[in-house]
């Protein structure tokens, strides 16, 4: 599970993440501290700490600060439920943390009980392996959230996002970093004084295709980010960028201008076949994105003049124009739900926006209020979209959740953070 | 003929190199100043023309065409203005009178609208100027177009006035 031959990404990067906005009445909810039942020392941070920070970052929760828990059960029989329903929380989050079988790694063992109804809604155990605590805590989020909102949580997964570091007055440094979907614990995954962008995980979350410059050139990169490997896929001339993982992760549909113009081809992850070009356009052809059946690729073209999101089969054929409303629309990505389409769009020249096409009304929403907002990614549950913004003359991440309600910044200390992907969810 | 006087200003060229290496010594400067040998030609001719755009030493020479490298662009447009094409026409000279010469066209753009969306669209504006060279006569073994998009920008704040001069193609001689 955990990443290996990485670097820690470099001072400053570690993202920091700050609701703008949360929902009207957040259920209020109580994660009590969990008990240590282990032979290593415990962590600064308790599990339970962690669940109560993403269940808040969620915006859909109030949890309960633990110093105002004036009761601290760990097992279901020690629970006083007339004390919580006093201090008027909805749910309480219980649990302890062992040592593992043959004392490797940890076992957390948790309990979600309604406090009105006195019912135990989830009772479960969770092995992890050693180092691997906070991702348990992660786990722990998630079934807690589907438990309670009905879908489910994207807490264990990580993200990945481009940090350029300023060199004095010339030169710059490119990191691409991936970090837990907390921010923490941020791994540079490669390093150059050339652009890096693009970011795209496969659908196991195993590797990161990416666009790298780094031979003055535009290249597609695969980077394995558990043996550290890493392999050109695409150094054509011209344009090689823009890569999007096929939902099987065997093939990566890319942007190539190796017939004088940027067109939609379809490559082999490991290089196997023959790279097949999907579009024949004179036109810009580029931003590929997968629907989540595979079946359909949307793509960025301006064929129409202006850059406008279409949609085609996956062999290319039957390209349909899919966005109507205003004079940009770019860089889609597709929700799992298949139905609502993340873009970049404009109805002018100065204002970029995120804004959700909703497939099955046909309409636009405008989500973000900045005015360069670009590269939105979708959370595995469809619940947020991260994008990348800029503030106070900084690039920095937002994110905000597909009915506009819910609005986070991600900050870093130093740096300048831009292309951000949200990864699967990490089994 | 041309190769001849090529070589005569080269060679009076080194001497003012000479001259002017002799005049930041210490040493205090001869009392009487050799007389001006005598001229075979006017001046003029002597002098590096800016105008010949197939003089190598034009390419650093400020006053000549061919020192300026960078052609700017409308915003999400692709064609070369009227003004720029002087500058690609004095290149295009250059590069058919020296057929080693190489350059690449680095195509840039500012940084409103997607990142990959911006990689086409500076490819574009590094086609264009390919494009005028071609048109004069220049061999594609010469041109090489890398678009870098948003990504290189050479001024940082998020107004028109950077923006336009982020806005680029740049001719980079990676062969003289």
């Amino acid at each position: 599970m955990a990443l290996v031959l990485l670097w820690p990404a470099l001072a400053g990067a570690q993202l920091r993440i700050e609701i703008v906005d949360g929902v009207e009445g957040a259920m209020p909810i109580a994660v009590a501290p969990f008990a240590w039942d282990s032979q290593t020392p415990a962590p600064e941070v308790g599990v339970n700490e962690i669940i109560s920070a993403n269940l808040r970052r969620s915006g859909l929760f109030d949890p309960m600060d633990a110093d105002q828990m004036i009761d601290r059960p760990t097992r279901p029989p020690e629970v006083r439920f007339g004390t919580w329903r006093m201090l008027r929380v909805d749910h309480l989050v219980i649990g302890r943390v062992s040592d593992g079988p043959d004392g490797w790694g940890h076992e957390i063992e948790y309990h979600l009980l309604d406090v009105h109804t006195g019912r135990i809604l989830l009772s479960q155990a969770l092995a992890v392996s050693p180092g691997d605590l906070r991702f348990g805590a992660h786990r722990v989020s998630d079934a807690v959230y589907e438990a309670l909102i009905g879908t489910p949580g994207a807490f264990a997964t990580r993200i990945a996002y481009v940090v350029v570091h300023e060199l004095g007055e010339e030169n710059e440094y490119f990191e691409l970093v991936v970090a837990d979907a907390d921010g923490f614990n941020p791994q540079a995954v490669v390093r150059n004084t050339q652009p890096i962008l693009s970011p795209a995980w496969s659908p196991d979350g195993s590797r990161l295709a990416y666009v790298s410059f780094a031979t003055g050139r535009s290249n597609i990169i695969i980077q394995d980010l558990y043996t550290g490997q890493n392999r050109v896929i695409s150094e054509a001339r011209g344009i090689n960028g823009a890569p999007a993982w096929s939902p099987d992760g065997e093939q990566l549909a890319v942007a190539l201008s190796r017939g004088g113009s940027p067109d939609i081809w379809l490559i082999d992850a490991e290089g196997r076949r023959q790279p097949r070009q999907l579009t024949h356009h004179w036109s810009i052809n580029t931003e590929p994105a997968f629907s989540p059946d595979g079946r359909y690729i949307y793509f960025t073209s301006d064929r129409a003049g202006r850059p406008q999101v279409y949609r085609m089969d996956a062999s290319g054929e039957n390209v349909t124009r899919i966005t109507f409303e205003g004079r940009y629309n770019s860089r889609p990505s597709m929700a799992d739900n298949d139905r609502y389409l993340a873009v970049v769009h404009s109805d002018g020249d100065n204002d970029f926006r995120i804004a959700i096409h909703d497939r099955e009304t046909e309409r636009l929403r405008v989500l973000s209020d900045g005015r360069l907002d670009e590269s939105p990614s979708f959370a595995p549950n469809g619940s947020m979209i991260l994008y990348a913004a800029r503030h106070d003359g900084r690039g920095v991440l937002a994110a905000v959740s597909a009915d506009g309600r819910i609005r986070q910044r991600l900050v870093t200390s130093e740096g300048d953070v831009r292309e951000p992907a949200w990864s699967p969810i990490i089994r | 003929m041309k190769t001849a006087m090529r070589f005569m200003a080269l060679v009076l060229l080194a001497a003012l190199v000479a001259a002017c290496a002799r005049e930041v010594t210490p040493e205090p400067a001869p009392p009487e100043p050799t007389p001006p040998p005598e001229r075979e030609r006017p001046v003029e001719t002597d002098r590096l023309d800016p105008r010949d755009f197939t003089d190598v030493r034009n390419l650093d020479n400020p006053d000549s065409l061919l020192n300026q490298r960078v052609i700017y662009f409308e915003f999400d447009r692709s064609n070369v203005r009227a003004e720029f094409r002087p500058i690609i026409e004095a290149h295009a000279a250059y590069l058919q009178a020296n057929s080693s010469a190489r350059v690449i066209l680095e195509g840039h753009t500012d940084e409103r609208g997607s990142r990959e969306y911006n990689l086409g669209l500076g490819e574009r504006r590094g086609n264009s100027v390919q494009e005028l060279l071609g048109a004069h006569g220049v061999s594609s073994r010469q041109i090489e177009v890398v678009s870098y998009g948003e990504e290189r920008p050479v001024c940082r704040a998020s107004n028109e006035d950077c923006w336009q001069r982020n806005r680029r193609t740049e001719i980079v001689y990676t062969a003289r």
